[in-house]
């Protein structure tokens, strides 16, 4: 049976290898023969130098670190306590993990927006003021961290509730607690190795989600990787696909090392 | 029998000394605070400025239902439109043309081709903005390889245009359909395809009365997750096209940014307000669809 079908399954992927990787060669190209210059690399020879590339993707890189760090401080105690004892809130964290599915970026940036917007409104004479001031610092903007934050909570959920489901949380709990281990020794000794994978998944996620933020940076004023290459292209057509290509590949090399070592979750690759 | 006495007794004693200690909700606490505040407070201010209209003679606000009705005319409504059909018709293509590719690959007998067929499909699924737009710019713009090479201009070809949009989200929305059908297609038995034929059913009548109707709420569950992707995106729009094709994330941005009238930031708030409800509606479709199919592949 699946012999007859030969012919239209090579067809179906040769025609869908054609659609995908077109557009990868042709970047290629586009990028190494400049009109008028014959073959050259200088796109790439000029993107170390070129100007705010590397202040943009240190940046990118710093948020990516501090977003990773802070998602998963807040969610793995709280996943992690919720399979212990408290199994009746489980439904709420559920409900409160997917809700930013509901909102996309650009209408979630346009609350912040707003939000930021009644610091010199309303708040001007107390000293929350002075936080918001202090989260909008450009040289490390703190809100940008707070967004990515809510923005990653579906996928990083999704990554660690499947982790814990594989372990039996309750019976490592107790038999490092009765091993004379405390409460943070616990967590940190005998669950945390055992979440390994599903810590990594999540941690790539986001780290692929930061990288390629661009609604949220660019509609709040500030200038991450994203923004970087979106600007470029204006004046540099050249180097910006070069850029675009490299960050490509880059992702890609993040997502294979992510399917080599998370396992079969897949679908939490996918942005739901 | 030893061994379990033991766990139970672990185990009670590990109550009684959680009983005394802090509660674990308490570990649950920072998170439910992070979000109040960090999702919370702009979902409420976009709530509450898509109801409020300021007067900028007095300064005073009021409570009114005008942003909302505002954003629903004029360019607001065509952009809302936009979005839609161009949401609605590239997730449409994306299924027709994710089906068979992604039967392809489960029909296949060669592990190595459908590892890396996924593989690649949940990289290209998590491939969009930016980039993605420039590749496509560089391929099939004003001054893109092909379109040079090959004079597409002449034929009347134009990458900015709504049909371009629709070419470039097929990129990322081809391959989430493959994730997302993939397991329902695995679930299809071959014992049912060999009854349907043993009983003198052609390969279409199977195909219609047998696949179609069990992968049904699976199809229809990515069709939604793809609309709302496709729904939701702005980078990619916004590199490639800027406004010439009308889009409702395009224009809230624009709002945003103040690149148009005073006054107009609530309507903005207005049509998040509709980008939201829009999308609320889809998850409210994918998830019991998802239960459903979910319930069809365990059986």
């Amino acid at each position: 049976m699946a012999r007859r079908l030969t012919p239209w399954r090579w067809a179906v992927l040769g025609l869908a290898a054609l659609y995908f990787l077109v557009p990868l060669g042709a970047s290629v190209v586009f990028t190494v023969d400049v009109p008028g210059q014959g073959v050259t690399f200088d796109a790439y020879s000029q993107i170390l130098s070129a100007d705010g590339f590397l202040s943009s993707l240190v940046l990118s890189l710093e948020l990516a670190v501090a977003t990773i760090a802070a998602v998963l401080l807040l969610m793995v105690p709280a996943l992690v306590a919720l399979r212990l004892s408290a199994p009746k809130l489980r439904p709420v964290v559920e409900i409160v993990c997917s809700l930013p599915l509901v909102v996309p970026p650009i209408a979630f940036v346009a609350g912040i927006a707003t939000v930021l917007k009644w610091g010199p409104d309303y708040l001007s004479r107390t000293p929350l003021f002075e936080t918001f001031v202090a989260i909008q610092n450009p040289t490390f903007p703190v809100v940008l961290v707070l967004a990515y934050v809510v923005m990653a909570l579906p996928f990083v959920y999704r990554a660690l509730d499947a982790g814990l489901r594989a372990i039996d949380v309750r019976t490592l709990v107790e038999a490092a607690r009765s091993c004379g281990a405390n409460w943070p020794q616990a967590l940190v000794r005998a669950v945390l190795p055992n979440l390994r994978g599903a810590l990594l998944n999540a941690a790539f996620l986001t780290l692929a989600l930061v990288l390629g933020e661009f609604t949220v940076a660019r509609l709040l004023g500030y200038e991450p990787f994203a923004v970087w290459i979106y600007n470029v292209g204006g004046s540099q057509a050249q180097m910006s696909v070069a850029v675009s290509v490299l960050s490509l590949l880059v992702t890609w090399a993040l997502l294979l090392a992510l399917a080599g070592a998370g396992g079969r979750d897949r679908t939490a690759s996918s942005r739901g | 029998m030893t061994a379990t006495l033991t766990r139970a007794d672990v185990a009670s004693a590990a109550s009684q000394k959680r009983r005394r200690r802090a509660p674990g909700w308490l570990a649950v606490v920072p998170l439910l605070a992070f979000t109040a505040v960090a999702f919370g407070l702009p979902a409420i201010a976009m709530l509450n400025g898509a109801f409020t209209v300021k007067d900028p003679a007095s300064g005073v606000s009021s409570y009114t239902a005008r942003n909302l009705s505002d954003s629903l005319q004029g360019p607001y409504l065509t952009a809302l439109v936009g979005s839609v059909k161009l949401s609605a018709l590239s997730a449409l293509i994306a299924a027709v043309l994710g089906l068979p590719l992604a039967q392809a690959v489960v029909s296949s007998r060669s592990r190595a081709l459908r590892e890396a067929v996924l593989t690649a499909s949940g990289v290209l699924a998590n491939f969009g903005g930016v980039p993605l737009a420039f590749a496509f710019v560089a391929t099939l713009g004003n001054a893109g390889v092909l379109t040079v090479h090959l004079h597409l201009t002449d034929h009347g070809w134009n990458l900015y245009s709504f049909w371009g949009l629709v070419l470039v989200y097929l990129y990322f929305l081809i391959p989430l359909m493959v994730l997302t059908i993939t397991p329902a297609l695995d679930g299809l038995r071959a014992q049912w395809r060999e009854a349907a034929l043993n009983n003198g059913a052609t390969g279409v009548q199977y195909w219609r009365f047998v696949a179609l109707p069990v992968l049904a709420p699976s199809l229809l569950g990515g069709l939604v997750l793809l609309f709302g992707s496709a729904f939701a995106a702005y980078a990619t729009a916004a590199a490639m096209v800027g406004s010439a094709v009308p889009l409702v994330t395009l224009q809230i941005a624009d709002a945003i940014s103040g690149n148009v009238l005073v006054g107009q930031e609530n309507v903005a708030l207005a049509l998040s307000l509709d980008m939201v409800l829009v999308a609320g509606v889809v998850m409210a479709v994918y998830l019991p669809l998802q239960r459903r199919s979910a319930r069809w592949l365990d059986a």
